[in-house]
């Protein structure tokens, strides 16, 4: 169910958009919707969307399946977004993201044992400067070192 | 250097409103609201400018800003595209975190100057404290009344939103951008018809960078030409370079444009002790690779990138040194461009994969002697034959790096490991 909460949410987005446009807040309510559940998404939340917005529920399924920051399976409370792209890489963002699984003990694309944390490969963040980087909610972490990783990894409650 | 759009960098809250207006901002934009600016003052203004698209096409802004059907009747938009994602490029998250009120006074002038009303900047869903920052920055420029509905008793109107990627490189191409601006798949449209007819919601349309409408308000503040007399001919002004890779000190620098090359480099530190300069890539991942000898010849401008045969591009620069396996870091490119493809059309959707999957073969040990052959044949398939650049700018890579390091990946293929020796 989507709560009151992030129907207001959404509305805020709707308002952006002329009369009989509502459909163009379909990705900031998946944003929004996602957060709400744990980071993920179902098809009864899909639908749910797409009644809100009145638009067909293929095409919420269209949108929700295309763009790469929506889950469609359970993450951890915690998802390490690692970036891996060319700037990174040259940087040592391998050795990282392996330092990271071992830790961890998960593959990327896993949840941690206790539910805490997964880890994401994900394409250029545009933080290029910073790398290698990482996003974890809202946050970028930049000129990542193994310390560093600890000291994130330890404030993940 | 930094003197358009990072000029605040070095100021005490530099994304503040007070401090934008105490280095001049938003005194063209009130120049407007009291009448004083034409449209055909300001188009002029930015054709002498030289200004030139500074998303990666380089199409001059002030010819674009032209092509608008200013007196059409009904609704037009201004859209920013702060959907940052070229691999190697960063420096439009800095403008949106440290000036965004140059990008939302670029955006209401050009509004003024297109008759368009109303404008969306497009920040990729990642980019949340410049999200936060730019929203901040709209909130204190409408309670000082710079935006809204007859602004400060004139007849001009300018409301500006924000709008939230998800995380699609496709994005970036400008009418995927709008696609996704209208609550769909991003997938490129055909052109014609171009956006200035028909764009947003079927509206005459005009799309720029965050870095091209951030340049604006100084342009026109101290003039065309101040600003042509910056850089060098067919290249004015100045230009944001990210410098990252290989090099000490990665950082985002405005400096002139025709600055050569090498001194870029040592802006960003020059190279880690005991290196050598390997190859570069000058203007993001899509832009042809240059070998060190050539890369050190030329200057960081349209013509002298072109001639040195590659791209000014997002002006997104990538530096490799001699511990770099190209086999590795063009897989790495080939996925990406494999991962980002919207898959519309054939030639890209299949293209990319069996590049990347090839690529991956060899660097797995079991590439094959005729890999490379079948590689050069891949991509000039793709190229041209697509409704996009992402096609062309995911074979670019693929023919540079092999044109230029062949042996590199004959050894690969041959013993199943690298040339390069990389330090344990």
């Amino acid at each position: 169910m989507i709560s009151d909460q992030a129907k207001k949410e959404i509305d805020f987005w709707v308002k952006k958009y002329p009369e009989g446009r509502e459909s163009s807040a379909v990705m900031q309510a998946l944003t929004i919707v996602q957060k709400e559940n744990s980071g993920s998404l179902t098809d009864e939340l899909i639908k749910e969307i797409a009644g809100y917005l009145d638009m067909p529920v293929i095409s919420v399924q269209e949108v929700a399946t295309f763009y790469e920051n929506y889950n469609h399976k359970p993450v951890g409370k915690y998802v390490i977004r690692f970036c891996h792209n060319i700037s990174c890489m040259l940087n040592g963002s391998d050795d990282l993201i392996s330092y990271l699984e071992e830790k961890l003990e998960v593959k990327t694309g896993e949840i941690s044992k206790d539910g805490l944390v997964s880890v994401k490969k994900v394409e250029c963040l545009g933080a290029c400067v910073g790398g290698p980087m990482c996003q974890i909610g809202d946050q970028y972490y930049e000129h990542l070192t193994t310390k560093k990783i600890d000291e994130i990894l330890g404030n993940l409650k | 250097m930094n003197e358009v759009c990072f000029k605040n960098l070095d100021k005490e809250n530099p994304a503040s409103l007070a401090t934008y207006e105490l280095t001049g901002g938003y005194k063209v934009w009130r120049q407007i609201l009291n009448g004083e600016l034409s449209p055909d003052k300001i188009l002029a203004e930015l054709k002498t400018s030289g200004l030139r698209g500074r998303g990666g096409a380089g199409f001059p802004t002030g010819l674009k800003w032209s092509f608008m059907p200013r007196n059409q009747e009904g609704q037009k938009y201004v859209v920013c595209n702060s959907d940052e994602g070229e691999p190697g490029t960063c420096h439009d998250r800095d403008i949106l975190r440290y000036n965004p009120h140059s990008v939302i006074e670029g955006m209401a002038i050009a509004g003024y100057v297109m008759n368009a009303t109303v404008g969306y900047n497009y920040i990729r869903g990642e980019f949340m404290e410049p999200y936060y920052r730019f929203e901040e920055a709209l909130k204190d420029a409408y309670d000082a009344g710079l935006l809204g509905t007859s602004i400060k008793g004139s007849n001009v109107c300018f409301d500006l939103y924000t709008h939230l990627g998800a995380g699609a490189y496709i994005c970036g191409e400008e009418t995927a951008l709008l696609e996704s601006l209208e609550g769909k798949k991003g997938q490129p449209r055909f052109k014609p018809p171009f956006p200035a007819n028909v764009g947003l919601y079927g509206k005459p349309t005009t799309i720029n960078n965050t870095e091209s409408f951030a340049s604006v308000p100084e342009i026109l503040s101290r003039g065309g030409k101040w600003f042509a007399d910056l850089g060098v001919e067919n290249s004015g002004g100045t230009k944001c370079f990210s410098v990252t890779g290989n090099v000490r000190k990665p950082a985002n620098f405005e400096v002139p444009m025709g600055t050569p090359f090498s001194e870029l480099l040592e802006l960003a530190g020059g190279l880690k002790k005991g290196r050598k300069l390997k190859a570069v890539i000058p203007g993001g991942s899509s832009t042809p690779l240059l070998t060190a000898k050539t890369a050190m010849k030329m200057t960081m401008d349209y013509d002298s990138i072109e001639n040195a045969g590659s791209m000014l591009g997002a002006g997104s620069v990538i530096i490799m040194d001699d511990s770099t396996c190209m086999v590795k870091t063009l897989t790495r490119l080939a996925h990406f461009y494999y991962d980002e493809s919207c898959g519309q059309c054939t030639p890209c959707r299949e293209g990319t994969g069996w590049l990347y999957r090839m690529l991956q073969r060899i660097l797995d040990g079991n590439g094959k002697s005729d890999d490379l052959d079948l590689l050069m044949s891949v991509q000039e398939k793709i190229i041209g034959n697509t409704i996009c650049a992402l096609g062309d700018a995911a074979a670019i890579p693929v023919e540079s790096f092999i044109r230029h390091f062949r042996q590199e990946f004959e050894y690969y293929i041959k013993h199943g490991k690298s040339m390069v020796e990389i330090d344990g």
